[in-house]
């Protein structure tokens, strides 16, 4: 029995690993292609609930799912045109406290909107309760956000790889000077990489409303998780970003089968343990430009 | 906030040295006219959300203070910041001491940031009232003379919760599960709730220590199914009661879900449908009588929300501290902490008026369980709590829900 309850732990954690997944992919997207550690995208997934928390008072749920995203893609293409595109080539460290200075100004715009007081949302109730599969007991509510996710991660897929789209930003990765030498601008490529990346995070945050507090600081306190799985991942990799926020999910609920207090902090000695056997993360590959 | 350079102020002062001759002394003169008051409470972290009410609240006060002309006629210079966790809180209370020439300070929720400015209060020798800590170590074996305790102290919470479970018969032989907030007020908490457990013939099969930061509540939850409890109880804070509620629904499970601490502000952020059981309250902005009823007006008309809890205290608060400047004349520690002591009666827009307990320095006053209001018959999204009868009941004297000076003893050292 006490075996069982380990493997719903271990299905849960793929589960909640694919909500980490949501807001990772994006992150890694948008740091492989501009070089850019985004750490403002915490603001989007934050904008993405309060968003949808608006948008289900007038069309519902379903609506809010849908258009809090394509919303918060529109931002992404201010974001993108008129921040990030000026940093693509410069210090890091200069993207890095405009993105954390942008932040900033989006949990303080968030508080001066919508006020300090979190905002109610609820699961719309054929949503709620839980079910048996097997003999694993699920959330009815979380089985609906793993099948989007693995939606959006088959079309994120294709997309990269079978797509002339897929090919142009995969080779940006690797030699942005050959693609500028074949005749291509990246930059159009690079506004479509952050509106899928903030469109993501937006969606992780429009999915989670009505399930965890929504609040202006919530930006921030999500950001740290991404990055560890960016971390573990490794920078560049499709698959580890996935491996990693599945592994980052499964640990947290390991360790909280056992020892309860430590499942916070059972990510970061992972985080620890990975960087310390292999620094470029589980699949990271070997990215000239950033060497 | 503008600030200027200290020697470009100089500069500007010296030019204009002579022509202001007259109007100087006057500025400084009014300035030192002013009783400084500083109040901390969290503004972000996971009691951000019921602490920006109590900031709300004490604004009010201060305004409402001035209005009606100040203190001893001076005009309250409220200094309201951000207390971000114990050390900060500390480090904010000693600067206002020091630097701002707070005459006292009030305000926190968390209660490891009102121990550390307790800490701070007793070696400056300025007095502190804790508004929104529940910690019963606080009122105990931390406590010193320069502190008062506004909130209702856990024993309090468990005390108005359990009475209203064993009217339902969810306690004796019943099994429990808790969750429990893993720093000092959780483990204070859990520790009253232990006591109540036993001393009814309930069972604690399972407790989780959660630490504060935590929003995802999914491995837990398969946790409690797995305990098969009877009951489960959240003895969470902030923001966590939020989220364990909202995910509690979320998975619909059949045990019912009962808390020995909620704030109001946490209910309201939760959503339709989220929240049911019974949890305890210090105060709602129902209660039907006059002195509630005025707040509520006034608060509602500035802010456009009712108070939270937490806006109440703060608000209550502000005012019996000025009230206590007023009466003694006098913004010294020890004339404050002696009219205090005297146990005078105070109106908290209760039925019952409250009043500080000399030996603890605990504010005496009733507690409330409440269930949840039907949706139907909510008046608007405020309107959530069905708030149960008064505990104590009338005819018992108030502080037979207090901790006993043998269970919670506190020596304060003269």
């Amino acid at each position: 029995m006490q075996f069982a309850f380990l493997l719903e732990q271990v299905v849960n954690g793929l589960v909640l690993g694919g909500y980490y997944l949501l807001i990772a992919l994006g992150l890694s997207l948008i740091f492989s292609v501009g070089g850019i550690v985004n750490l403002a995208h915490g603001a989007f997934y934050a904008l993405g609930a309060y968003i949808s928390v608006e948008i289900t008072k007038r069309l519902g749920f379903g609506g809010a799912v849908a258009l809090s995203p394509v919303a918060v893609a529109l931002l992404g293409i201010l974001f993108e045109r008129f921040i990030l595109r000026r940093f693509y080539t410069s210090d890091p460290i200069l993207s890095l406290l405009v993105t954390f200075g942008l932040a900033m100004v989006a949990e303080q715009a968030i508080r001066i909107i919508w006020g300090s007081p979190p905002l109610p949302a609820s699961i719309p109730p054929m949503f709620r309760g839980s079910v048996f599969v097997g003999d694993f007991l699920f959330s009815r509510y979380r089985l609906l956000i793993l099948a989007v996710v693995a939606a959006i991660l088959l079309g994120v897929w294709l997309l990269l790889h079978k797509t002339s789209f897929g090919r142009v930003v995969r080779a940006g990765i690797q030699r942005p000077d050959m693609v500028a030498a074949l005749g291509i601008r990246l930059q159009p490529y690079m506004t479509a990489v952050v509106m899928l990346g903030v469109g993501m995070a937006a969606l992780a945050g429009a999915f989670f409303a009505p399930i965890s507090i929504v609040h202006p600081a919530m930006g921030s306190e999500i950001i740290t998780v991404a990055f560890v799985v960016v971390v573990i991942g490794g920078l560049g990799s499709f698959w580890g970003v996935v491996l990693a926020a599945l592994l980052v999910g499964v640990v947290r609920g390991i360790t909280i089968h056992f020892e309860p207090a430590a499942g916070e902090a059972s990510i970061y000695v992972l985080m620890f343990l990975v960087l310390l056997v292999r620094p470029r993360g589980l699949l990271g590959e070997r990215i000239e430009k950033f060497e | 906030m503008v600030s200027y350079n200290r020697r470009t102020l100089l500069k500007g002062g010296a030019a204009f040295a002579g022509a202001s001759a007259l109007g100087f002394p006057a500025i400084v003169r009014a300035q030192a006219a002013k009783i400084k008051i500083g109040h901390l409470v969290p503004l972000t972290g996971f009691l951000g959300a019921i602490g920006g009410y109590a900031q709300l609240g004490v604004k009010l006060a201060a305004e409402e203070i001035n209005a009606a002309g100040g203190i001893m006629g001076k005009q309250v210079d409220l200094m309201s910041e951000d207390s971000v966790n114990p050390a900060t809180a500390a480090t904010k209370a000693q600067r206002m001491i020091e630097q701002d020439g707070a005459a006292l300070l009030f305000g926190e929720i968390s209660s490891a940031s009102s121990l550390t400015i307790m800490q701070v209060a007793e070696r400056n020798k300025k007095v502190f009232f804790s508004t929104g800590a529940r910690s019963d170590a606080l009122r105990g074996k931390n406590c010193n003379r320069y502190s008062f305790h506004c909130d209702i102290p856990n024993t309090v919470m468990v005390n108005a919760v359990g009475t209203a479970l064993k009217q339902q018969g969810l306690v004796k032989g019943k099994k429990f599960v808790t969750l429990t907030a893993d720093y000092i007020f959780g483990h204070d908490l859990l520790k009253a709730a232990k006591a109540f457990f036993s001393a009814n013939d309930a069972t604690l099969i399972g407790d989780e220590l959660i630490a504060t930061d935590v929003t995802d509540f999914s491995p837990y939850l398969l946790k409690i199914r797995q305990a098969k409890p009877d009951v489960v109880c959240c003895n969470l804070a902030g923001n966590q009661v939020t989220n364990l509620v909202k995910q509690y629904a979320e998975f619909g499970f059949p045990y019912p879900l009962v808390g020995f601490n909620l704030n109001t502000g946490d209910a309201w952020a939760m959503g339709e449908g989220n929240l049911s059981g019974t949890w305890p309250t210090v105060w709602y902005h129902t209660l039907d009588n006059p002195a509630s009823k005025a707040f509520v007006a006034a608060f509602t008309k500035k802010y456009d929300k009712p108070p939270e809890n937490h806006a109440w205290i703060d608000y209550v608060t502000l005012k019996l501290i000025a009230q206590a400047i007023e009466t003694t004349k006098s913004t010294e520690t020890d004339a404050l902490i002696a009219y205090f002591e005297k146990e005078t009666q105070f109106d908290i827009m209760k039925a019952r008026k409250g009043y500080f307990r000399a030996w603890d320095h605990q504010l005496v006053q009733e507690a409330y369980p409440f269930t949840v209001k039907p949706k139907g018959e909510m008046k608007d999204k405020w309107d959530m709590l069905v708030l149960g009868a008064p505990v104590p009941v009338a005819n018992e004297p108030l502080e037979s829900i207090y901790p006993m000076k043998a269970q919670n003893p506190c020596e304060m050292k003269a």
